[in-house]
C-alpha cells in the first residue's frame, strides 16, 4: 500500500496498465476486520452484540436440543415420547409421513399422484433453467399438458382410474395443487385487470377498479367461508360446484387482485417513450403490450409478484377453515391422534410444516433474486 | 428503399395527388384550450426533404406526430402516401407501417438486444419469417455501421451508436417517409455528425423526410425546403439558400440570428 517504502531510485517504469483499487488494510478486511469493525466497534455495540448473540444463541440451542439432542427417533406409538425430558417425537412423523403428503387420498392410489408430483417437477425444473433449450414446447406442457395430466390422475375416472373426490385430498398435495393453480392462473388475470384499470375505456377501467378494491377490501378468509358456504345457496339446485375448486377460485382472483395493483405499478414506470416508439413502429394494443411494455414493467416488479406469490402459498393453509386438509392442516388433525399423544407432538408437528413451508418459500425467494440479476440488461444508468 | 409504385388497397384520393407523400390540409389541434396548430397547409412531395425548425413549443413536434397519429389532429385533413388519416384503426396501422420515426431519445427498447430491436416489428407487423428478419437488420446495422453491436443490449451503447440503431430500426420496416424529431439533440457533440452522415446518405437514397432539427449544416446540405414555425403556425417556408440568405419575416430573422451565430 505505502509507496514510501520502495527506494525512489531503484526501478524507474511507466505503466501501461492501470492497476485496480487494491484491498483494503488486513485490519479491516476478513472476518476478523468484520468482526471487529462491525461487531465491536465501540463499547455499546459490543454489549449489543454479546446480549444479541446470547439471544441468537439459546434459540438456536433449544431447538436443536429438541430436534435432535432430546428427540425420540423410533418407536412404535407415543409411550416412547411421553418419557420425561424426551424431544421431538420423530416416530410421529414417521407414521404420520404419508398422510402429511397426500391427506386421506386411498393409499393403493397414491402413485397417482406421485405421478403428478414427478410430472410437474420434472416439467418445472428445465423451465426454471434458461439454459435448457425447447422453452416454448415446455411451457406449453406446462400450461396445457400439465394441469390436463394433473386432473385427469388426481381425479380420475377415465382410463380405469378409480375416481377420488377432491374432500379425500389433503395434506401437501393440497398446498401444492393450491399454491400452483393459485400462482398460474393469478399472474394472467393480475396482469389483465392492471392493464383494465389503466385503459382509455370508462367501463373497462372502472370494472377494473371495482374488481381489485372489492377483493382488496375482504380478507382472504371471508372469501374462502363465502365461497364454501355463500355460493351453494345462490347457486341454482343440482349446480354444485366442487369445494376444493372454488377455494381454488377464490384464492386465485383475491392473490389477482393484489397482483394487479403490484404490476400497475411497473406499468406506471415504464416511460411514455417506449409506447411510442412500438406505436411508431406499427405494433398494435396487444403486441405493444405484450412485447414491450409487458416484458419491461414485470421484470421491474418481479420483488412484489414473488411477495404475493409467498403469500398465497402461506395462506393455502387458510382452506382448513372450509375443511379441506391441506399440509398443516393433517397436522395439526393428526396431533390429536390419542395412539401418539404426548407432550412433544403438537410442537414436532408445527417444526415440519414450519420446515417444510420455510423451504418452498425461501427456494421462491432466491430463484426470483437470481432471476431479477440475469435479467438485468444493464440499461440503467 | 423508395418504392412508389404499388397503392395498397383503400387509397381515397384522386391521381394528381400521387406524387404526394403527405398532404395536410387545414390542421387544426387544441391541448384543451391551448391551440397547438393553427391552419396547417403543408404538401410534401415524394422524395422530398423538409427540415422544419422553429423556437421550442412552437408545435414542431406536434405537427409531426400528427402525421403518424402519435398525435390526433381535430380539425382539417391529413392524407399519408394516399391515405387519409381517420378514426380507422386500420388505416393508422397501415400509416405507420409506411412511416418510420426516429426520436430524440431514441426510445430503443433496453430488455431487447439490437438485432431484437431491428428485428421485432419486421416479425410481428409485417409477419417475416426470423432468418429474413435477421438478414434485414443486419443490412441495415451495416449500413448504419454497427453490425458488431448486434448482440448487445441498447444500455451498453454510447447515444450516437443508440440513434443509429433507432434509424436501423426504422428501416427494417421499409418505409416509405421517415420522421426525425430532433434526432441530435439529446446527443454530445462528438457523436452529432455520426448521426447526420447516416440521415444524408438515406437522403441522398432519395428517401422522403421531415427533419425537426437545428442543425442548420444540415438543412443547407440536404433539405430542398426549410419551414419555420412559430406559435403552431407555419410562418415561411423556402429552399434553404433563400431561406437563410434573405428570410421573409421578422420572427424568422430573430430565430435565425437566435441559432446562428
Ligand atoms: N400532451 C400535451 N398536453 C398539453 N400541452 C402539450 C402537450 N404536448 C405538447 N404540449 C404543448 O404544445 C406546445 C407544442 O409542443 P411541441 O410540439 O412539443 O413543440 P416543439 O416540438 O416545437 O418544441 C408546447 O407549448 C407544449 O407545451
Ligand atoms: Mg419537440
Amino acid at each position: 500500500m505505502s509507496s514510501t517504502d520502495i527506494p525512489p531510485t531503484k526501478t524507474i517504469f511507466v505503466r501501461k496498465e492501470m492497476i485496480g483499487a487494491s484491498a483494503a488494510p488486513i485490519s479491516t478486511r476478513g472476518f476478523f476486520g468484520w468482526v471487529r469493525t462491525r461487531l465491536f466497534g465501540s463499547l455499546f455495540d459490543a454489549i449489543l452484540t454479546v446480549i444479541g448473540l446470547s439471544i441468537a444463541g439459546s434459540i438456536i440451542w433449544s431447538v436443536v436440543d429438541f430436534a435432535i439432542v432430546r428427540a425420540v427417533w423410533t418407536g412404535a406409538n407415543g409411550e416412547v415420547c411421553r418419557a420425561e425430558g424426551s424431544g421431538a417425537c420423530w416416530p410421529y412423523v414417521t407414521a404420520y409421513w404419508q398422510q402429511f403428503l397426500y391427506g386421506r387420498y386411498p393409499a393403493e392410489e397414491r402413485w397417482r399422484a406421485i405421478a403428478v408430483f414427478f410430472a410437474f417437477f420434472g416439467l418445472l425444473v428445465p423451465l426454471a433453467m434458461p439454459k435448457v433449450p425447447f422453452k416454448f414446447a415446455n411451457t406449453l406442457a406446462f400450461l396445457v399438458g400439465l394441469p390436463i395430466f394433473a386432473y385427469v390422475m388426481l381425479c380420475g375416472g377415465w382410463f380405469g382410474l378409480v375416481p377420488v373426490e377432491t374432500m379425500r385430498w389433503g395434506g401437501l398435495l393440497v398446498t401444492m395443487v393450491v399454491a400452483v393453480t393459485g400462482i398460474v392462473t393469478s399472474l394472467p388475470i393480475g396482469i389483465l385487470f392492471a392493464l383494465g384499470r389503466r385503459s382509455q375505456m370508462p367501463i373497462v377501467r372502472m370494472l377494473s377498479v371495482v374488481f381489485i378494491e372489492f377483493w382488496r377490501g375482504v380478507p382472504m378468509i371471508t372469501v374462502l367461508f363465502m365461497a364454501a358456504n355463500m355460493l351453494p345457496l345462490f347457486m341454482p339446485d343440482g349446480v354444485d360446484v366442487d369445494k376444493l375448486l372454488r377455494a381454488l377460485i377464490g384464492v386465485s382472483i383475491f392473490t389477482a387482485a393484489y397482483l394487479a395493483e403490484t404490476i400497475r405499478g411497473g406499468l406506471q414506470a415504464i416511460p411514455k417513450g417506449q409506447y411510442e416508439g412500438a406505436m411508431a413502429l406499427g405494433l398494435g394494443y396487444w403486441k405493444m403490450m405484450g412485447l414491450i411494455v409487458m416484458p419491461q414493467a414485470l421484470k421491474m416488479v418481479i420483488p412484489g409478484i414473488v411477495n404475493s406469490f409467498i403469500s398465497l402459498f402461506k395462506d393455502t393453509t387458510l382452506v382448513l377453515i372450509v375443511s379441506i386438509f391441506d399440509l398443516l392442516g393433517m397436522i395439526q388433525s393428526s396431533r390429536s391422534d390419542p395412539e401418539w399423544a404426548a407432550p412433544s407432538t403438537s410442537t414436532t408437528g408445527y417444526l415440519v410444516a414450519a420446515a417444510i413451508f420455510w423451504i418452498f418459500c425461501f427456494g421462491m425467494s432466491r430463484y426470483s433474486q437470481w432471476m431479477e440479476r440475469r435479467l438485468a440488461t444493464g440499461h440503467k444508468r | 428503399m423508395t418504392d412508389t409504385s404499388l397503392a395498397p388497397t383503400g387509397r381515397t384520393t384522386p391521381a394528381a395527388a400521387r406524387d404526394l407523400a403527405v398532404e395536410m390540409i387545414d390542421v387544426n389541434k387544441w391541448y384543451g384550450d391551448f391551440h397547438v396548430l393553427k391552419a396547417i397547409d403543408l404538401e410534401v412531395k415524394k422524395g422530398e426533404k423538409i427540415v422544419i425548425c422553429g423556437p421550442s413549443g412552437s408545435g414542431k413536434s406536434t405537427m409531426i406526430r400528427c402525421i403518424n397519429r402519435l398525435e390526433e389532429h381535430q380539425a382539417g385533413r391529413i392524407i399519408v402516401d394516399g391515405i387519409e388519416l381517420t378514426e380507422d384503426l386500420k388505416r393508422i396501422d397501415e400509416i405507420r407501417r409506411d412511416v418510420g420515426m426516429v426520436f430524440q431519445h431514441f426510445n430503443l427498447f433496453p430488455h431487447l438486444t439490437i438485432l431484437e430491436n431491428c428485428t421485432l416489428a419486421p416479425i410481428w407487423v409485417k409477419k417475416l419469417p426470423k432468418r429474413e428478419a435477421d438478414e434485414i437488420a443486419m443490412h441495415y446495422l451495416r449500413r448504419v455501421r454497427i453490425p458488431e453491436q448486434a448482440n448487445k443490449y441498447p444500455g451498453q451503447l454510447s447515444g450516437g451508436q443508440q440513434q443509429r440503431v433507432a434509424i436501423a430500426r426504422s428501416l427494417c420496416m421499409s418505409p416509405k417517409i421517415m420522421l426525425f424529431d430532433e434526432p441530435t439533440s439529446a446527443l454530445d457533440p462528438e457523436m452529432v455528425k455520426e448521426v447526420l452522415d447516416t440521415m444524408v446518405g438515406l437522403a441522398n437514397e432519395g428517401m422522403t423526410m421531415l427533419v425537426v432539427t437545428h442543425e442548420m449544416g444540415f438543412a443547407r446540405q440536404v433539405a430542398d425546403r426549410v419551414i419555420f414555425m412559430d406559435a403552431g403556425q407555419i410562418i415561411e417556408s423556402n429552399e434553404p439558400n433563400a431561406f437563410f440568405a434573405n428570410p421573409q419575416h421578422e420572427r424568422t430573422k430573430l430565430f435565425l440570428s437566435q441559432i446562428l451565430h
